[in-house]
Parts: C-alpha cells; structure tokens; sequence
C-alpha cells in the first residue's frame, strides 16, 4: 500500500475500475461529460470538483451529461437502475437535494419494500457535503441525517482515500440505493490506497485511535477534526478512542457501545446541527445501550442550529473545531457527580 | 565480539516503507552486560512493533534514544563498548548520534529497495530484494502473508546475501488469480518464475509454513537449482494442523473476527497491533483474494487434516540438499512434534515463539537459516 493518491483520485479510480468491471455501471451528473452537446474533443469537465474526469473517454457512451433539472435526472438515474443499470449519479450539492426528494424518498427507498424484495434498486447518488468552502447557505450543509432517518436508503461518509476508493465500490455493487456524502475540503487529502480493487462492508465502524479515557465518536471531514483534538490531549496525558462511523445507515452500534463500555465517556462529533442529528442518534444509542456504563454525561460538539453563514469570520465559528472538541473531551473526563 | 572499539546499536529497518522507529521501552540499562541475541529494547514503528536483539556482546554504556522520541532508520540509539574505552570519546560518539536523531529523515532517504513484478505465466508477481552480493536467497511466506512477513529478517540476511522475498500467487501486490487445475503448480512455478527473471541459477530457500511445502515442490522440480532449503514450521510434515486457524483465516471478513484468528500466529499476543491486523484485513478485502484462499485451503487440508505430503517430496530429493527446520516450540497452528518428521534436517526449535519465529524471535531464524546455507558451501 505504498502508492499515496487523493480522496478525488480515488473516487475517480473507483468509478474507472467498476465501469470497466462492469458494463451497467454508468455515470451521469451535471459537466460530468464536458457540457451539454460538447463534440467530446475536449477533455471533460469531470463534474464540479474534477471527480470524474477522463471518464468521458475513456468509457463511450457511458458518461452522460444531464441538464439542470436534478429532479429529472436523478428520477432517470433511479429508473435506470430498476431497468438493470447501476447508475452513479452525481448531484453537485447535497442543498438541491430538496427538488428530487420524491424519486428518493418515496420512490427509490421504497421498491425493496413494496414489491415484496422482488425490486432492486443499484443507484447510487454521489454529492458534496460540508462548510469551509465560502459558499454560503444554500452550498454548505451537512444533511446527512435527513437521509439517515429513511429506511431503505443506505448512508455512506468516507474520511480518507482509502475509505472512499472501498466505499464507493461497495456502494456501486450494492443492490440498494445509496446516498454517497463527499466533504468538499477531503478531496485533495491523499493517503495510502491500493492500486487493486476492494470493496469496504457497509456498517462497519473504523476505530482509527485507540485510547481508554474517552470515546469521540465523529464521522466524514470531522474525523481529522477529532483526531488532531486526540493528538493534542495525548500531550496532556488523555488518550482518546475515535471511532469513524463510516456509514449512517447501517449504523455499526457494536463499535460504538464496545468502546464506551470501556471508556464510560463520550463525546459526538457531528458537522450538523445539533437537532435530530447524528450526534442526537449516538447519544440516544449509548444512553439506552450503555448507560451502566457511563461516568459522565454525553457531550455532543456540533455546529448551532443556524444555516451556514456567509461570513468567513461567522462560518469559521460555525464549523467544530479541535479546540472544542478538546474542551468537550475535558468536560467529561472532568466531570464529577 | 565488541574487541576494542565502541559498537553502536542502531535503528534497525523493519520493511520496506519504514525511515523511523521509536523505543517503547529499555529492556536494558547503562552498565549491563550483553550477549548476542539478548533484547535490548521494545520498538515500535508505523507498521509493526518489535523486540531489538543484540547483535554484539559486551557493556551497555550509553542509551543515547530517549523513550517516544522518532529515531531515524540507521540511527544510533545505544553503544557497546569495552571499560578502556575513555568517557569522553563516549560522550563525542553520543554527541554524533544526537544530531543525527535530531535531523530527522534525510530528504534524500530512498524508500528502501524497488519492488519489481515478473511476468510468470501471464501473472504478475512482485518482488522485493536488498543485499550487494553473495548468494541469492529466496524467501518464501505462508498461507495468508506477503514479503513484508520477513521485515526483521531481510535487512539483517542482506549483509551477506542478496535477499528476495516474494509474494505468492493470491498474495500481497502478485496477481491474486491461483488457478484452478493444480494451485500448488501455479504457486511453485511464481517461484521459478522469480528465479529466472533474476538469473539465479543456484539460490538457498526459505520457506514459511505454506511456502515450505511450496520451496520443497520447487526443489523436487529442479534440485540442481537448490542450494538449500530452510523450512520454517513447514506444512505436509503430519496429519495435524490447526484447521480453525486456516479456516478462520479465510472466513474472516471484520477486525472482530480476524483479530483473535491472528492471535493463534503468536505466543506474544502483544505483536497482534492494530496496524497488523488492519493490514490484513485491506489484503483480505482486495478483489480475488477471498476466493484465492479458499482455493488454497483445498490444497492444504484434506477435510481437517493435512493434504500436502512434504515428507515424500524431501524423500524424493533424497539428501542431495542441506536441509534445516525450525520450529517455535508453542506453535499452535502446526505442531512443533512435526519437526521430527523431517528426515536428515538439521533442527533449530524456538522456544517462546508461535507459529512466526521469524517475527518474534528473527535472530535465532537468522541464524539458523546461515548455518542451513553455510553447509552448502
């Protein structure tokens, strides 16, 4: 695993490798291929952040560019693959997502379900999550719960360029519609993936810290957040666990649970807001799993129950920092009755 | 011997990838005596974490590498020498050695030696080799391992051998394909295979459990090519194995199940880190390899026992070879009683190593596989 490459290029390989494994594997998205009627001369554009990039070519006929009508093309992409297609769809920002909530959550979600596990439903629906950008309100959020709160959609959040090579090539081969969440400010992370091919279970957790004084619980972009606030404690004597959920739906609660059971504290990381969030859900979990074992209450580090603001200075308030998750950390490892 | 002069004890290289190790823990102290093989420290490294022998004998003087603090690859971090040896021209050796801790990794710090891939038979197998010149020696891992399996043995036989180590068809970076007439065939003919492209006519053999058996097919194949065969708890010497091992092994697809497999490996439990096992489960993972190592599982086991007969096939070179075994004396994969089976083998048993003497006490393999090369001289 010597060869280091970016979360972007390891989404990229992870498309390339399932297409050319695959032949119903097919991609579609805005500038995903270069602009509506490019002669294809030109190398495509690879969608917003450059994610598909030189698939255009590479695969003829298999990477579509779509109009700006996300209802429309993510009503195609779920049609397509109830007709045997596995069509990776990439819908720029998971703000839009509003205008295609039908064909997800009524429609995708539901096949399985309602046609007796006779439906399958292979989409899956690539988007970019996540402050820090300076895109304001309406490019920013972390809407990762609303999905999470639906059964039938499966929910995936990779923290490095391992993880998202894995990751994605699980959720193309799943037979049921995945929502794909790519932080915005990972995509030039690099790290250690192999060339092959692998497929990364869903539903399972990644305890990438261990430590005995405290559980950090976190996922996507707020995992390096954790981890740096972990290294820093580390120098103070403090030694965190931090456990990357990987996935929202499934939800790995053995990690979670094993964990807490041998550090009696915890604290949630979630890029959120702090209601009916991710950091909402672990707290339940442990509170009515694990409360024999806690010795502090729960700390949840979230962003506030505001839309991401469009000042710099505001925003950079908004995002959880190590230095609060440090502060939380303190707080339980402190507490006393 | 340390004779007259100061030795320095150095950060070994543990694999490919490693430029800086740290000390955990001091096993010694100023003023101790040494032998050779005798542990001087606990270290940890990105990967893997280890015990670092003696490689000289004589007095402990200065422990130079503080505890948790990085150490570059080659850096002193302790000396031996004799008592006439003055203080001060300790105190300028330590000073030298400071600032090479203190620097850090050189920039120009290469990553060790190249990995090269063969093209055997339209599979790509790749291979790793260190050493300037003596003999070719070939080292061939298990059931489930790489070449990054002989991390503490490599560097160490590379001072007076060009070493190689492989990965076997279905491991590490080779091709995972194993075929599926004769897998045996496939995996000694990688072995050929990596001969020839290197241009070894003679070469000594090291193989470990799996790649025992595999080294023994080899030799039967073309025993003129062998100039020694070290088998470390070789397969095919007896009925018994360890068939949940194996089995667990392959089966294993979460860090909660594969963990406790892994333990079976080792008498130090402590060896089985994180990293360890984290590594083995991204291999399990990669597309193919699950279905190479149930494929191999047929070619080992024969309902729960053993199907490979090794000891027919070191019949069958009857003596034209030296041959050495060694064995961890609490192996709970392969029984160690098995070392009896292998006829004309001189027989090195490990004490307080499992089933991977080669990572938990590499000196005493080391010098086991010397004295298996040096009678074929």
């Amino acid at each position: 695993m010597a060869r280091s490459i970016t979360y972007r290029e390891a989404l990229n390989e992870a498309l390339a490798q399932e297409m050319e494994r695959d032949e119903s594997v097919i991609v579609m998205g805005e500038d995903n291929a270069g602009g509506a009627g490019s002669p294809g001369e030109q190398d495509a554009w690879g969608g917003v952040l450059g994610v598909t990039k030189g698939l255009y070519h590479r695969f003829p006929g298999r990477v579509l560019d779509t109009p700006i009508s996300e209802s429309a093309f993510i009503g195609a992409a779920i049609g397509a693959a109830t007709a045997g297609l596995r069509p990776v769809a990439e819908l720029m920002f998971v703000d839009f997502m509003g205008v295609c909530f039908d064909q997800i959550y009524n429609q995708a979600a539901k096949f399985r379900y309602m046609f007796g596990g006779k439906a399958v439903t292979p989409v899956v629906i690539r988007t970019m999550y996540g402050a820090g950008l300076r895109a304001a309100a309406q490019h920013s959020q972390c809407l990762y719960p609303l999905f999470t709160h639906i059964p039938g959609l499966k929910v995936v959040l990779p923290a490095t360029p391992y993880d998202a090579k894995g990751l994605l090539i699980q959720a193309i081969r799943d037979d049921d519609p995945v929502i794909f969440f790519e932080h915005k400010a990972l995509y030039d992370l690099s790290g250690p993936v192999p060339e092959e091919s692998y497929a990364l279970p869903f539903g399972e957790a990644n305890v990438v810290r261990e430590g005995e004084d405290a559980t950090i619980v976190t996922l996507g972009r707020m995992v390096h957040v954790a981890l740096s606030a972990a290294d820093q404690l580390a120098g103070e004597g403090v030694q965190c666990e931090v456990i990357d959920l990987r996935t929202t739906s499934p939800l790995d609660e053995d990690t979670v649970l094993e964990s807490v059971e041998g550090t009696g504290r915890l604290v949630v990381v979630d890029e959120a807001h702090p209601r009916c969030s991710i950091a909402t859900d672990i707290s339940a979990l442990v509170a009515q799993k694990a409360f024999g074992a806690l010795r502090a209450p729960v700390e949840m580090v979230t962003a506030p129950h505001t839309p991401v603001p469009f000042s710099g200075a505001l925003e950079d308030l908004y995002m959880p920092d190590a230095q609060r998750v440090a502060n939380a950390v303190k707080t339980v490892t402190g507490w006393t009755r | 011997m340390t004779g007259e002069r100061i030795v320095a004890v150095t950060m070994p290289k543990w694999g490919l990838s490693m430029q800086l190790g740290k000390v955990t823990s001091w096993i010694v102290a100023e003023g101790d005596e040494v032998g050779v093989g005798d542990e001087l420290a606990d270290i940890e490294t990105e990967k893997i974490a280890g015990t670092l022998e003696a490689s000289d004998a004589g007095t402990v003087r200065r422990i130079i590498a503080r505890v948790g603090e990085d150490v570059p690859v080659s850096g002193t971090i302790a000396l031996i020498a004799p008592a006439q040896i003055s203080d001060a021209e300790l105190d300028a050796a330590v000073e030298q050695a400071r600032a090479v801790i203190e620097a850090g990794v050189p920039d120009d710090a290469g990553g060790g030696p190249e990995v090269q891939t063969a093209d055997v038979g339209g599979r790509k197998i790749s291979y790793a080799g260190v050493g300037e010149e003596g003999d070719v020696v070939l080292l061939i891992h298990g059931f489930g391992g790489d070449k990054n399996s002989w991390l503490f043995l490599q560097e160490p036989l590379a001072a007076r051998h060009r070493v190689y180590a492989l990965d076997l068809p279905g491991h590490g970076a080779s091709a995972k394909d194993v075929g599926v007439g004769d897998p045996a065939a496939v995996l000694a003919g990688a072995v050929t295979g990596v001969l020839d492209a290197l241009g070894a006519d003679r070469a000594h053999l090291v193989g470990h459990s799996m790649g025992g058996a595999v080294a023994l097919a080899v030799a039967v194949g073309d025993p003129g090519r062998i100039a020694s065969l070290t088998l470390i708890a070789p397969s095919g010497f007896g009925p018994e194995i360890n068939v949940g091992y194996l089995r667990g092994f392959a089966d294993a697809q979460t860090r909660r199940e594969l963990k406790p497999v892994v333990g079976q490996l080792f008498a130090d439990q402590s060896l089985v880190t994180r990293q360890v096992v984290d590594d083995l489960l991204a291999y399990k993972r990669l597309d193919g390899v699950d279905q190479a190592l149930h494929t191999l599982l047929g070619v080992l086991l024969d309902g729960d026992t053993q199907r490979t007969d090794s000891a027919a096939a070191l019949a069958a070179i009857g003596g034209a070879v030296p041959v050495g075994v060694v064995w961890g004396a609490v192996d709970s994969v392969i029984p160690a009683a098995q070392a009896q089976s292998v006829t004309g083998a001189v027989r090195h048993l490990v004490d307080g190593a499992g089933h991977m003497p080669h990572m938990e006490r590499p000196g005493q393999v080391q010098a086991a596989i010397e004295e298996t090369i040096a009678r074929a001289r």
